[in-house]
């Protein structure tokens, strides 16, 4: 072998025959689940390739967590959603940097000054035309995953407008994109921006499998100090979790429930599950079968 | 009340108003309590709480409650149920003595178990504070406590683990894969315990079903458990399912446990459901609990305590009702609470010895989530301490990684390392299981057979057979 090898025949080694990895015959029962079964062992740890392979995943979370937001390329992105408004603020938490946002959720949570004013200033622009409440304002936050924004904010809300296209048209406040944001800095932005109903979108906290799932937050009548208990969630939006077809289906259903009930939270219940897990047709498994 | 601790140092005079801030600012540094606003300043400050600390005598914790016995029916079981007599061997030390007694040849391991009911969360939270890791693991050690239900858990020299097999859609084949990948490298003696997906009595009672029918087909040494609320375990019991333990997860004050949704009252009454089960063999702790440092601050119930005090006064609450098993699950909540590696490695030891110290069957969910400055070495160490100091059991999940939960905590692999390296085994009965089993050809240094054992080897033919 040259010593210029490539990666995978490192991972290759181990399924090499030499007698120090015992593989493990029921590698197969992982047609049943994604967890790490059947991963082997080199005496009693694990097997050289397996061990890296965990550490590719970890990394890949760890890069998905501390990943700063692509700003003019969601910019970009955002700006070719086709909403009333075109325009995209950029707005950011008083959280000043990656270590401080993981540490003080509290200034995740609130805008700074200077956003502050810019959307004050944009609303007294708006005065003149005499604005009303809009009905929406679709916040886009980092969170915990600029990944997951990065990858399936714009799609999804592309799909989410084709769907809410059908029914009355809805007035859109301009999309905001947040730095350093967390969940309820939408309430800032949506009750400074005088919009009914705001909904955040966010990155959620990376799994090893899930380094890009984009998580959903709707408010009805944002204002600062709301309790979480007055949003209503859809999680793990991206395409190998929940496509965004039918997040796009559960959050239209949502927006019109809550519009119509004048409400979001805990007594605004998600009707729309169709795969409803407690009905799975059979309560067998291989370990009891006869 | 209303007393004020003071220390000089120099000619700086120091002033704490009350002895929850001496604790709070006595406490290392974590990310928690800067977040609660209830930190030491400086470094300075901190040390100088510690020395304040521990001039404070043991008796100051019977006579002012860090939260008011009339707010708080934790407060009120503390103090209800300490034991003056058990208390006297130690009712003359201050904090510092404390901890030199706690040290000392005199503290054996009969002579600690002799005074635990005299013992408060608050007086074994305030020696932690003014303790080195080795201080908590070498007094953790001593500590001994043993529980038991199907198999005995927490004998010296022994390491049990929890047969984790979640899955996001609690799919019960994909369950029932990480249970026997677990059994097969002989762990699950603590408890195989799912955390479900969909959280109904439904959804438990089937997966009560299921790992009931396996550990009665291939006759395991254990239990299970649905790590489902309490009064949906209450009803599983009402409806005749096969509850072995009754989980929960515990805080430190009344407030938590409310948002938690449950008291006291109930945490009584689904114990003398379970016991009515009659489902032990080799003992009756029949019930579950979990805990974790930040769960009072995240619920706002903290009341101006420091996370760590808040977490040792849950441990009241378990002592009450006799548990199986108890787990800090350390590092699970996120940077806001525990920063990284350091923060985390340090709460799981604290949380490990003041547990011990109570009398509490103390296990550890070593772990972290992505978004903490901590990897796999940082859980490396703390399992290797942890293993040091005499832990009753970890998690075993398949790879380190629970794809339900997202987040990494020991794996099966983890807990073999473990037990060789320090020597330790699983629970007696277990141990013999997995010898009869020939999944473990030599359990004394820990070698697992080459061959699938027939009882498993046949489901997976069958298997294999019935997709060709």
């Amino acid at each position: 072998m040259t010593a210029d090898f490539k990666s995978n025949d490192l991972a290759n080694t181990d399924h090499k025959n030499n007698g120090n990895v015992v593989h493990n015959p029921w590698r197969d029962l992982r047609q049943f689940t994604d967890a790490r079964i059947g991963l082997g062992r080199a005496g009693i740890s694990l097997p050289t390739s397996e061990m890296l392979a965990f550490q590719l995943s970890h990394a890949q979370a760890r890069d998905a967590v501390n990943f700063p937001l692509d700003i003019n390329e969601m910019k970009a992105k955002l700006a070719t959603v086709n909403t009333a408004n075109a325009r995209v603020l950029h707005l950011h938490s008083q959280a000043v940097d990656r270590v401080t946002y993981l540490q003080r959720p509290d200034l995740g949570r609130k805008l700074n000054e200077n956003s502050r004013q810019l959307l004050l200033d944009f609303v007294a622009e708006q005065q003149q035309s005499t604005q009303e409440k809009y009905d929406l304002a679709i916040v886009v936050a980092d969170g915990l995953s600029s990944l997951a924004v990065q990858k399936n904010a714009a799609p999804f809300i592309t799909e989410l407008l084709s769907q809410l296209s059908v029914n009355k048209p809805l007035t859109f406040a301009p999309i905001t994109l947040v730095e350093q944001g967390r969940v309820a800095i939408g309430d800032d932005i949506g009750e400074l921006l005088n919009a009914q109903i705001v909904m955040v979108l966010i990155g959620e906290r990376p799994g090893l499998s899930s380094p890009d799932s984009l998580g959903l937050y709707l408010t009805w009548e944002p204002k600062t100090g709301l309790n979480d208990s007055l949003r209503n969630c859809i999680s793990n939006i991206r395409p190998a979790g929940l496509p965004y077809i039918d997040a796009a289906r559960r959050a239209a259903y949502l927006l019109n429930e809550a519009k119509t009930l004048k409400l979001t939270g805990v007594n605004l219940k998600d009707r729309t599950q169709d795969d409803v897990i407690e009905h799975q047709q059979s309560s067998r498994h291989f370990l009891n079968a006869e | 009340m209303g007393q004020r601790y003071r220390y000089t140092l120099g000619t700086q005079v120091y002033n704490f108003k009350n002895l929850a801030q001496v604790m709070a600012k006595a406490t290392p540094h974590r990310s928690g309590d800067r977040l609660a606003g209830v930190i030491a300043q400086s470094a300075q400050e901190r040390a100088v709480a510690q020395m304040t600390l521990a001039d404070i005598p043991l008796k100051a914790f019977l006579n002012e409650a860090l939260i008011a016995y009339e707010d708080d029916e934790i407060t009120r079981l503390i103090m209800d149920d300490h034991d003056a007599n058990a208390f006297m061997a130690i009712a003359h030390l201050t904090v510092g003595d404390f901890r030199n007694w706690l040290l000392s040849d005199f503290a054996t391991s009969s002579v600690l178990a002799s005074v635990r009911q005299g013992i408060t969360p608050e007086m074994a939270a305030a020696v932690s504070k003014i303790m080195r890791n080795q201080d908590l693991i070498l007094i953790a050690k001593k500590c001994h406590v043993t529980s038991a239900f199907r198999n005995t858990i927490g004998l010296p020299g022994h390491l049990s683990t929890r047969l984790q097999p979640n899955h996001p859609t609690d799919d019960i084949n994909g369950i029932a894969a990480c249970i026997l990948d677990g059994l097969l490298y002989g762990n699950g003696d603590a408890v195989i315990g799912i955390n479900p997906a969909t959280d109904n009595v439904a959804q438990a009672i089937k997966l009560m079903t299921l790992m009931d029918e396996v550990i009665q087909k291939y006759e395991i040494p254990t239990q299970s458990c649905v790590l489902t609320h309490v009064t949906n375990t209450i009803e599983c019991i009402e409806a005749g399912a096969p509850v072995d333990l009754v989980f929960q997860s515990i805080g430190g004050t009344e407030a938590t446990n409310s948002s938690f949704g449950f008291s006291l009252n109930t945490l009584a009454e689904a114990q003398d459901a379970a016991l009515s089960l009659k489902r032990g063999t080799v003992g009756n702790n029949v019930m579950y609990f979990e805990t974790g440092q930040g769960s009072s601050l995240s619920a706002n119930a903290h009341h101006g305590l420091d996370q760590q005090t808040c977490e040792t006064r849950a441990y009241a609450v378990a002592r009450k009702f006799n548990p199986l098993l108890v787990n800090t699950v350390v590092g699970f909540i996120g940077p806001e609470y525990l920063f990284d590696g350091k923060e985390i490695t340090r709460a799981g030891l604290e949380d490990h010895f003041c547990a011990k110290l109570l009398g509490i069957p103390m296990g550890c969910d070593v772990c972290y989530t992505n978004h903490a400055e901590a990897d796999q070495n940082d859980m490396d160490n703390l399992l290797t301490l942890l293993g040091v100091a005499g832990c009753s059991f970890v998690m075993g999940i398949p790879g380190s990684d629970d794809i339900m939960l997202n987040y990494q905590t020991t794996s099966f692999h983890d807990a073999l390392y473990v037990r060789r390296v320090l020597g330790s085994r699983p629970a007696p009965e277990f141990e013999k299981w997995l010898t009869n089993m020939n999944i473990m050809k030599n359990s004394s240094d820990v070698t697992l057979s080459h061959s699938l054992p027939a009882a498993f080897a046949k489901p997976l033919d069958a298997l294999a057979g019935g997709r060709s």
